[in-house]
This record gives C-alpha cells, structure tokens and sequence, in this order.
C-alpha cells in the first residue's frame, strides 16, 4: 500500500542545503541572461505553432521515419543498431569497443546515456569513459549525477567546482570561471587526442538524409565525433524529425528556448564515417536506436511528452523544481518532464509520486516552445497511480468521505457544524495551530483556518432565503 | 432597469472556511446591480478529487454541482479562479459519455470568476477601496493560466497604493492536497513568496482565490507578520 514518497524525503533532505540554494540561484541568473537574450530572440507563437508541428507529425511517422533515417545511414557507411531496452543498448556499445579494442572514450553530453546508465557498465567492462562537456565532467569528477537536463551542475557553485578541481586535478584553487574552464580544457585536450573511441547523445536525426545533428556551446560534441576512430551515437528513437528544414526550425527552438540564444555555438551534422575527401572524422560510426520504453509511452496517453525537446524550459519554470533541485526526483529526467517521461519509461513502480510532485500551476505549459500539455498529463497519470490503488489509505478514504458528505446538503449542512464545535478546544482567533492526523502535515508549518460557526449557507438560510 | 440574474457558487472552501468572503462576493455582484440568487444545495466543485486522480470521488462532487447549477438561471458567478477553472474547462472531459454530458457543457459555459464577469460582462465601473493600504496582489495560478485573469484584477485595483510584488506571477506553494501531501516542499515554495511579500513594503496581500489566501495566511500567521490578507470581494464589497 501505501510507501513513504520518496520524492518527499529526497526532496526534505534537499530543501534549504547548500544545493537547493545553488539552484536556486542558479535558475534565477540564468533566467535572467536568458529573459535578456529574449528581448532579441523571442521564441514567437509562430515558432511555437510550427515546432510542435513538426515534432508531432514526427511520432505520427515514427516507424517510417526511423526507417528511411536507418537506410540513409547505412548507404553513407554508417551502421544502425536497434536496442529494445537498457541491457541491449549497453551490450551493442560495449561490443562496438570491443570489437574495436577500444580502451579509452571521451563522451558528450547524452541524457540516454545516463538514462541506460552506460558508464557504469562499459567501467565494469574495464573501458575508461571520460566526460567532456564541463558540467558533466564536474559531475563525474565528483562522482555525483547530473541535476539538471541541460546544465548538468545546476546544484554546484563556482566554490564547489574550484574546490572540487583543487583536490581532484591537484590545481590551485580559483573560483574564476574563465580559469575553471581553462583547466577542465587542459585537461580533455590530452585525452581527446588519445581517446579510441567517442560516443554522443543526439538532439535530432534527419530522415530524409540520415543525419544526426548535435549541438553544443562548447565544442567537445565536435571534438567527440570526430577526432577518435569510432563514433557511437545514442539516439533515443523519438529524436527525429523528416527534414532538414524541420531540423532548422526545431533546432532554432530548442537554442531560443534552453539558453536564450540565436543558434547553439557548435551544430554539428554527421552523415555516416569519414569520406576520402574528409580531412578527419572517424573511421566508423555506429547508430544505437534506443526504444527502452518508448513504444510504451507512445501507445498511451501521454504519448506527447515524446515530442520534448529536451530544453529545459519547463525546470527553470517550475516552482518544486526551483525548491527542492534536479537531485529529488531520483532519476535522470526530472522536472514537469521528468515527471511524466519517467513513470513512462521506467513503470509507475516506484516512480508513480512524481507527477505528485507539482502544485499544478501550469508554469511549465506556460513556457514549453513545443505546446506540450504537462498539467494534462501529469493528472493523466495520477489518475493512473489513483486507479491502480497506490494512494495512501488516509488520502484516498478522506476524499471518497469528503465527496460523499459535500455532495450530500444534509450531511454537508451537519459536518460544517460539527467541523466548527469540534475546533473549537483547538482554535484561538479563529486559526488552528496544531491540527491532528494527516493536517499535520499543513500545521507543521502555516495555521489552519477555524471552520466557521456560520457558513455562508446557513447565514444566506437565515438573512437571505425567502 | 433590471440587472443581470446571477447564481453565486461559493466553493466548499468559501462556504465553511471564508462565510466573510461570501458575503463580499454577493454585496460586490449587488452593487454591480446584479439580482443574486444562491442555490442552497450546492456543495464542492470536485477539483480536491480531480487533482489526486481519483475520478469517480471527482464526478460525485461534480455531479451534485453540475446537477444545482443547471437548474438555475443566468451567469454562474465564483469567488475562486481555481474552481472556476475547474468547472469551465474539466466538467467536459470528467462527464464526457456520461449521461450529464449535456449538462456539463451547458454548465460550463455559464460559469465565470467574479473578477472576470465583473470587469469582462459587466464592464463594471466598480473600484476597490482600501483605505491606507499599500497592497500587493497575489495572481492565483489557475486563473491566470487557465482564465486568462490578470487585467481584470487591476483595473478593479487602479485606486489602490501598490506594491510591486517580485514573483508575483508564480505559483504560492499550495496546491491544494499538495500542501499536504508535500508539506516541506510546499512551505519551502510559500516562505520564497514570503519573503518576497516582506520585502515589497506592502501591509496588505489581496488575491482572488481563498485556497491560496489560506495558506498564506497560515504561514504569515506563524510568521507573526502584520501583513493582512483580504480576498479582492472584500475591497470590492461592503462588508458587515
């Protein structure tokens, strides 16, 4: 029945620490760099419109834009592996390398990567995985996970990071950003130029051409892909779209959207190995298509949160997120997203309290570049999670009493009643400070309001009624 | 000249918690020259229910509202974006293949926030009055993302002393069975709009939805803070 919400006591462990301040202050400066950036590049209603468009007519084609994508690839020399799930994604990877002999690897950033927590098991098979995009370097140098979608160290301040570097990278400490940077580039620079094998993530695939397209502010997606002989990119199967010029516009989006700019600083567009003509690039490049509980999530009712774009927007908007930092949601996409995206990957069990953790205000809807209706979905899977029996016992036994006594005039008139007499001992001014039972839970920190010796029904009977 | 027919629909929350907000409401619509009438049977719009998903609980509140509403006659007016929302934009999907079906669409056409009917039907000359206040207005969520209600409030507010209110637009932490079920969390979001409060200089936190009003007066309560909290009727009505 009823298990404690460990989104609570994640969340309780978290509010009011040095991370859940780093957040918090992060998300403000970045919302506003990224407010500044919108006053010249505005995310307007037409983009909005045509965007999700695009992304929807994308899952309505899925299999045939998948496939045309897979052909595409493969005419330009590259190959394409299906995997069902985790297991399977993390056994084609680690037998690439094998195969390959590869040792050493350099990654950039990937979410399905974390998703199908790929390190770990190519560590296990004795292959050394090095992060490259700065955050998720910082993050692996700490030995933590990321918090944050698209900025991965939300939760960690320039102190953290310079004293992180001090004791990991045996440097002088600096909280200097430039300098923080200049010492994480130092130090990739050596192992990109002696890594065998790259693997990436990937923000969109091209049907029509069998392209993937990445993009990065930092350069290291670039240096990934090409400077070592084998390539791996982990493309998550909803990441496609049927055109170049849809790729344009949702790539446009997605920059405008997570990080206030025109166009990422490196776009990055691969279509199959090194050519002849090429100067570099690698010698292999290998395609994981990764279904893992996608095909679930489209065959159901919350089949749109697959048209995401992974910016991030949604986390910056939302007020638990704000509060309690990536880090409480316990899995790698976390947010309004990852509320809804989790529980579908990965079974409502134990992820069903997720989408109870939002206050529904709708801030997430509100700025979602792609129209996605979150609040919809997230009652969507309540009503799940509700169905299936997984609420507490007091919760669902005080609604169903609830309804039962408000939808009744004659129980509700005598409940009003008995409601006020019985505050009574346990009110003074008409507020309540320590309610009893699950109302603990509000009274731990704001009073109550007394219920009132008249309710409005009974003075409007007695002043009002003819 | 006779004014428009009204039926007030106070919420569950209004009728046992807030019978002062109640009464603002019906002297608001009356000085707005409405004739209010008040369908005694009315209970909770079903949105406690909707919002944990459980359904079937959901549709027996629901029923019993849609069922007193779609007897009457005339504009249903509400103190609370929230419920309003509820009603106007769920009734639809909660009774879709239902036998009140019909009435759900009919019902929910009829219903408007009092701001809105207010400022948007009425184009009521109404002004709110507070006298040596210095007010911060708290922008409930549903209303303002489900309703559309932002103006409404402040043309209703355009004589009062504001007080810039940073975040004023973002969500109080409430959430209805959230604040229970996530209390921490709930407080955490409540005390950054707190603050805020604390900060603006204002001595008065007005808003349009007692849920959210409730809670922030339990927690400026526990504060012991001065700052004193009035739903928009209460500017706007003259209250006994």
């Amino acid at each position: 029945m009823s298990e404690p919400v460990t989104f609570l006591s994640r969340a309780e462990a978290l509010i009011g620490t040095h991370e859940a301040e780093a957040v918090e202050s992060g998300i403000r400066n970045f919302l506003i760099r990224r407010e500044a950036a919108f006053e010249v590049f505005e995310i307007g209603e037409d983009l909005r419109d045509r965007t999700r468009a695009i992304r929807l007519h994308a899952l309505a084609n899925l299999d045939r834009l998948l496939g045309h994508f897979a052909d595409r690839m493969e005419e330009a020399g590259g190959h394409v592996h299906w995997a069902a799930d985790a297991v399977e994604a993390r056994q084609i990877a680690a037998g690439i390398l094998a195969r390959s002999g590869a040792r050493l690897v350099v990654k950039s950033k990937s979410m399905v990567s974390e998703e199908i927590e790929l390190n770990a098991h190519l560590e296990e098979e004795g292959v050394t995985v090095v992060e490259t995009d700065l955050g998720e370097f910082i993050v692996q140098l700490a030995g933590d996970t990321p918090s944050h979608i698209i900025a991965p160290v939300m939760h960690m301040t320039a102190q953290d990071v310079g004293r992180l570097f001090a004791d990991r990278l045996d440097v002088p400490y600096t909280d200097d950003p430039i300098e923080l940077n200049r010492i994480a580039r130092e130090h990739l620079r050596e192992v990109f130029l002696r890594a065998d094998a790259g693997i990436s993530g990937v923000n969109l695939a091209i049907s029509e051409t069998g392209s993937l397209v990445l993009v990065t502010n930092e350069g290291n997606g670039r240096y990934t892909t090409t400077a070592p002989r084998v390539h791996i990119a982990l493309l998550g199967m909803e990441r496609i779209v049927s055109r170049w010029e849809d790729a344009a516009v949702v790539l446009e989006t997605l920059a405008r959207s997570a990080t206030g700019q025109h166009q990422s600083v490196y776009t990055n567009v691969i279509t199959g190995p090194r050519k002849r003509e090429d100067p570099d690039g690698p010698e292999e490049v290998h395609v994981i298509v990764i279904d893992n509980g996608r095909t679930d999530i489209l065959g159901g009712d919350t089949a749109e949160i697959l048209a995401c774009i992974r910016c991030g927007a949604c986390l910056n908007a939302c007020p638990v997120f704000r509060t309690a930092g990536g880090h409480a949601y316990g899995t790698v996409y976390s947010g309004p997203v990852g509320s809804i995206v989790t529980p579908g990957l990965h079974g409502m069990e134990p992820w069903w309290e997720l989408p109870y953790a939002s206050t529904l205000c709708g801030a997430c809807e509100e700025v979602c570049p792609v129209r996605i209706q979150i609040p919809r979905m997230l009652l969507q899977l309540r009503e799940r999670a509700a169905a299936e029996g997984r609420l507490p016992g007091w919760l669902e036994r005080g609604i169903s009493r609830y309804g039962r006594t408000v939808s009744d005039p004659a129980k509700w008139s005598s409940a009003k009643k008995w409601a006020s007499r019985l505050s009574a001992p346990i009110s003074s001014e008409g507020w309540i400070r320590r309610l009893p039972g699950p109302g603990r839970g509000w009274t731990q920190s704001r009073d109550f309001p007394r219920p009132a010796k008249h309710s409005f029904n009974e003075w409007w009977r007695r002043n009002r009624a003819t | 000249m006779e004014g428009p027919q009204v039926q007030l629909f106070v919420t569950c929350l209004v009728d046992s918690l807030a019978p002062e907000v109640g009464r603002a409401t019906l002297s608001t619509l009356e000085k707005a020259g409405c004739r209010v009438d008040f369908p005694l049977e009315q209970g909770c719009c079903g949105q406690p229910a909707f919002n944990v998903g459980l359904m079937d609980e959901a549709r027996t509140m629901a029923a019993q509202t849609l069922d007193v509403l779609d007897g009457t006659e005339g504009t249903i007016v509400v103190p609370s974006g929230s419920c309003t929302a509820m009603i106007a934009h769920h009734y639809a999907t909660l009774f879709a293949g239902s036998d009140r079906e019909d009435k759900a669409t009919r019902v929910s056409v009829r219903v408007r926030e009092l701001t809105q009917f207010l400022v948007d039907d009425l184009d009521a000359s109404l002004t709110a009055s507070c006298d040596g206040c210095t007010i911060a207005y708290h922008y409930s969520c549903h209303g303002l993302r489900e309703l559309g209600l932002e103006h409404q409030a402040d043309r209703l507010l355009g004589d009062t002393e504001r007080a810039a209110l940073a975040g004023d637009k973002e969500c109080c932490g409430f959430g209805g069975l959230f604040a229970v079920e996530m209390p921490a969390v709930s407080t955490a979001i409540m005390d950054a709009k707190l603050d805020r409060l604390e900060a603006s200089g204002a001595d008065t936190l007005v808003g349009g939805d007692v849920s959210c009003l409730m809670h922030l007066e339990g927690g400026l309560r526990r504060r012991g803070s001065d700052v004193v909290v009035k739903h928009i009727a209460e500017l706007l009505g003259d209250v006994d």
